[in-house]
């Protein structure tokens, strides 16, 4: 195996496992640790550089860092990472002071924006800075896009939307609400140097050719144009008895909203298996919680119409089978179709993409899905000056992957509107610095505590279920939010090795708590083989191994970074300091600095 | 001050035919100099009870005084633990031994404990052949009162005040073998794979077994002139041969190397296989003394299994004394009756 270049902003990166997960690769040890300073404002702002949203995020976030954080693997439940987010947000002081303005003097060139989701307010917020001017297209009256047309305000108030999309306004980004696009050409032909298309998959799916689709309309909806609706004060109740199809996040949104605005009996109906819905974990206990079933396994067939009116829905029973790929398949049981009685039915069932209004005659390629051509690097469509982000580019995703596509976005905008390469990308800002302060002494908080995941507290159900604008999560209090913060292992601090200063005494070994230590004899083996070799075998393919040069016995370190606990005993016991903590800060391109 | 070790282990941590892993096997955190050899000694006597499933409340350490005999509080913690006086360790390790032949007797000294305070002590419990495995963690200075040369420095070593050490050195395996210890080693503490298996062998053994461990002291006496360094360690070390330890309750399944020479079987049933490089038997008294000195004429340290005489009379049966604990004799079997005392007191009338 060769020596590991740490030179690789990447190796390290791969370490702080949550960074990693987070598309926007959000610097999370470091404002956890700010959090537990009780610097909520700085530990907010450096949420904001990276996600834009922190509040907003703080809340609704689908949280692939979670899965991914490294204290999952060694504790019970990993750190709560996202709902630390929003004690930085709940605490922080007036920070409108600390952020970037916009430049008096503009630097001439002109970007339109289409829709005014998370995708499209990241490019805005990423390039007002530089001088560019703006122009905000969306149909809605208000920014925000699905953040505040689908996201039900029980989960996310209006007035911590309104902040965050505020901060980005403000700089003078040029609004164009109640506006639909309806024509890209027409766009195009008003000079824009660039546009961004960031309309979102706005087209919730349908059931067209199910039985009584169409006698039954009128008590039938679309999950998310009902949400939106619901948002914007259109509908106000729903039937007594409520069937959500679907299983994901938006079905747990439509069923909890529906509970809030008059259903009693309301049902969540999926086809798959409980174990295989989309829905986030969390999602499904919160809607249980509020007394919605979750019925799985159960595929549509009808709805039930008598004298013109819904009166249920029929479903084949099924069970999931799995072939040797696993690769699922719903085989009918064969039993009697089920009946469910109910006044009203909402779909969640997928969205869509949708561009009517992009004419296919303007160098913009589409594919057999009808979806754009859009690089993965660049976000540059195959007309060069439009490029595309969110649930636009590549089918409905999430709020944190629409600001990462937000940020790569902007780089390439402002490379092209400077006449640059876009597909030249410049490096992510990193440091490394050490944090030794002294014998046994550390800059971070290197002790590991042992305290379990703390629960976040609920609103009385009883309160919450009678007013949809009442948030349910309350959020971490600042005591509860440091006893969380502190279960972060500081996965940033890298254990950094120096081949030259170790003299291979073994203390490393010897005091490491979780047998990530290795020295060992190697005749040009690989990789593979020497995961097999280690004290624990590095089963975990997904984490690197940590390798030096050959030390003076012709033996090589090799550390299985899986269940580092980053607990730095390795380099206080280390008499020559060729183990060092170092804390890696990786910064994430941006067209340009932030803050 | 943040030196405390976390909680968590590597959620795969393996664990021996008793259930337990190597965390049931450790002690205290070390409060040794970082980089002392003494915690790599500390950390093969954890591997080897581990690995030999070991029951740790079986086991006694006992100790003198020194930095090497402070580190039983860093290994086995639920074990019982004795920390006698400075060079006295062989007498407390010979009255426990007496009192309760059933436990597992661990003796943790260094050079000085051993070689200067307490030399008379250790000839008379290695001739006495206690049944006990004796380590001496050997830096060649005395660590704990900053660095003086020890007995067992060499000529010409110098620690890191550079004055070359003017006195003839003792070699600690070479007095155990002439005192008649039965099981005899020398390892070093920077080589695990060869240090784990002679403890192993050494825990098996019935009898008194010595293995002199070089372990260096990164504090004082790991400059470029001092024989006890890693440096000069590693690159004049020379080993009798590989062993491998296999206890008698597992089955033979591995491919032993081919060339192997020898094979010892313990008094527990357990085997040593030995690869030997040298020639010569291990169960050779002199043939091991002079191999320590031809070595050592030629600038070499010679570590691995020296000797072992695995039918070796251990103290108790040389003393004949009752097979069980003292603690498990009753009144019935503690006092014979009247009549028995007066057939004796008779016999001497």
């Amino acid at each position: 195996m060769k020596p590991t270049n740490i030179q690789d902003p990447e190796f390290f990166h791969r370490v702080i496992d949550c960074q990693y997960a987070c598309p926007a690769h959000t610097p999370v040890p470091e404002y956890i640790r700010l959090i537990a300073a009780g610097r909520y404002s700085d530990a907010y702002l450096i949420n904001w550089e990276s996600n834009v949203f922190p509040g907003v995020l703080g809340r609704t976030c689908d949280r692939p860092c979670e899965p991914a954080c490294r204290r999952g693997r060694v504790d019970d439940e990993p750190v709560a990472i996202c709902r630390l987010k929003r004690v930085a947000a709940d605490n922080k002081d007036d920070i409108a002071a600390r952020l970037p303005k916009a430049p008096g003097v503009k630097n001439g060139k002109r970007v339109a924006l289409v829709g005014a989701g998370p995708a499209s307010l990241t490019v805005a917020r990423d390039l007002a800075p530089l001088g560019y001017h703006l122009d905000l297209y969306d149909e809605q009256s208000k920014g925000g896009g699905f953040m505040r047309s689908q996201i039900p305000s029980f989960r996310l108030p209006e007035q911590v939307l309104d902040e965050e999309v505020g901060y980005i306004l403000n700089l003078g980004v040029v609004t164009h609400f109640n506006r639909y696009v309806d024509s890209l050409k027409g766009l195009l032909g008003q000079g824009y140097d660039a546009v961004f298309v960031g309309s979102g998959a706005p087209r919730g799916r349908d059931l067209p050719k199910l039985p009584g689709r169409q006698e039954a309309d009128t008590a039938i909806h679309i999950g998310i144009d009902w949400l939106a609706s619901v948002a914007f004060g259109h509908v106000t109740s729903v039937g007594k008895r409520v069937i959500v199809l679907g299983g994901g996040n938006t079905a747990m949104d439509c069923c909890r909203t529906a509970r809030r605005l008059g259903g009693d009996e309301v049902k969540v109906i999926v086809r798959s298996p409980f174990a295989d819905m989309k829905a986030s974990p969390w999602e499904k206990d919160d809607a249980m919680a509020e007394d919605i079933p979750i019925i799985d396994n159960h595929v549509p067939l009808e709805f039930v119409v008598e004298d013109g009116r819904l009166i249920g829905m029929k479903f084949d029973r099924v069970e999931a089978r799995y072939d040797a790929n696993g690769k699922r398949s719903l085989v009918s049981t064969g039993e009697e179709p089920a009946f469910y009685p109910c006044d009203e039915v909402l779909m969640a069932i997928g969205q869509e993409n949708a561009f009517p209004w992009i004419e296919r005659d303007i160098g913009i390629e589409f594919d057999q899905w009808e979806m754009p051509a859009v690089d993965r690097v660049t976000f540059q469509s195959s007309n060069p000056r439009v490029f595309f982000g969110g649930d636009a580019a590549f089918g409905p995703e999430n709020i944190i992957t629409a600001v990462a596509h937000g940020h790569q976005a902007a780089v390439s905008i402002d490379r092209f509107c400077r006449g640059e390469n876009v597909a030249e990308r410049p490096l992510p800002g990193t440091t490394l610095i050490t944090q030794k302060m002294g014998i046994h002494e550390w800059s971070y908080d290197s002790r590991v505590e042992i305290d379990r995941r703390y629960k976040v507290p609920h609103a009385e159900k009883a309160l919450a279920l009678g007013d949809r604008h009442v948030e349910v999560e309350l959020g971490f209090d600042r005591d509860t939010g440091y006893k969380e913060a502190e279960r972060c292992l500081n996965c940033d601090v890298q254990t950094v090795f120096t081949d030259s200063l170790c003299i291979e005494c073994d203390a490393c070994v010897d005091i490491c708590p979780t047998d990530c230590i290795n020295f060992l004899e190697t005749a040009g083996q690989g990789e593979a083989e020497l995961r097999s070799r280690l004290r624990i075998p590095a089963v975990n393919l997904e984490q690197p191994l940590y390798a030096s040069g050959a030390l003076k016995t012709g033996r090589i370190m090799v550390k299985d970074e899986d269940v580092c606990l980053h607990c730095g005993l390795c380099a206080e016991r280390c008499p020559t300091s060729a183990w060092d903590m170092q804390k890696f800060l990786y910064q994430v391109t941006k067209a340009a600095p932030i803050l | 001050m943040t030196y405390i070790r976390p909680q968590f282990r590597h959620p795969n941590l393996p664990a021996n035919e008793l259930g337990f892993t190597r965390k049931d096997y450790e002690g205290a955190l070390s409060t040794l100099c970082a980089g002392c050899g003494h915690d790599s000694v500390s950390a093969a006597i954890i591997e080897a009870c581990f690995e030999l499933a070991i029951e740790p409340h079986r086991v006694a350490k006992v100790s003198g005084i020194g930095c090497s005999s402070k580190t039983p509080t860093y290994f086995l913690g639920n074990s019982h633990g004795f920390n006698s006086v400075h060079g006295r360790m062989p007498s407390v390790a010979t009255g426990a031994n007496l009192a309760n032949r059933e436990m597992i007797y661990v003796g943790v000294s260094g050079d000085g404990d051993t070689a200067s305070i307490g030399l008379g002590q250790f000839a008379h419990v290695t001739r006495r052949n206690l049944n006990m495995v004796y380590i001496v963690e050997n830096n060649g200075c005395y660590g704990l009162t900053k660095g003086q040369d020890s007995a067992t420095a060499d000529v010409g070593s110098a620690s890191k005040k550079g004055e070359p050490n003017p006195y003839e050195a003792i070699d600690l395996c070479s007095l155990a073998l002439q005192l008649g210890a039965t099981y005899v080693g020398r390892s070093f503490s920077g080589d695990k794979a060869q240090l784990v298996p002679l403890i192993k062998g050494a825990l098996a053994h019935s009898g008194f077994a010595f293995i002199d461990v070089i372990s260096p002291c990164v504090t004082f006496n790991d400059t470029p002139q001092s024989t006890k360094s890693y440096d000069f360690v590693r690159e004049h070390r020379e080993a009798t041969g590989k062993l491998d330890f296999v206890p008698m309750r597992k089955e033979i399944t591995a491919d032993y190397e081919p060339g192997y020479t020898q094979e010892v079987t313990l008094h527990d049933g357990s085997v040593i296989h030995l690869y030997k490089t040298g020639q010569g038997s291990v169960r050779d008294r002199d043939g091991a003394l002079s191999a320590i000195r031809e070595h050592k004429r030629a600038g070499r340290i010679l570590t691995g299994l020296l000797y072992v005489d695995p039918d070796s009379q251990e103290f108790h049966r040389t003393l004949g004394t009752v097979k069980t604990a003292l603690r498990n004799l009753d009144v019935a079997e503690l006092c014979p009756g009247n009549k028995i005392l007066d057939n004796i007191n008779n016999s001497f009338r």
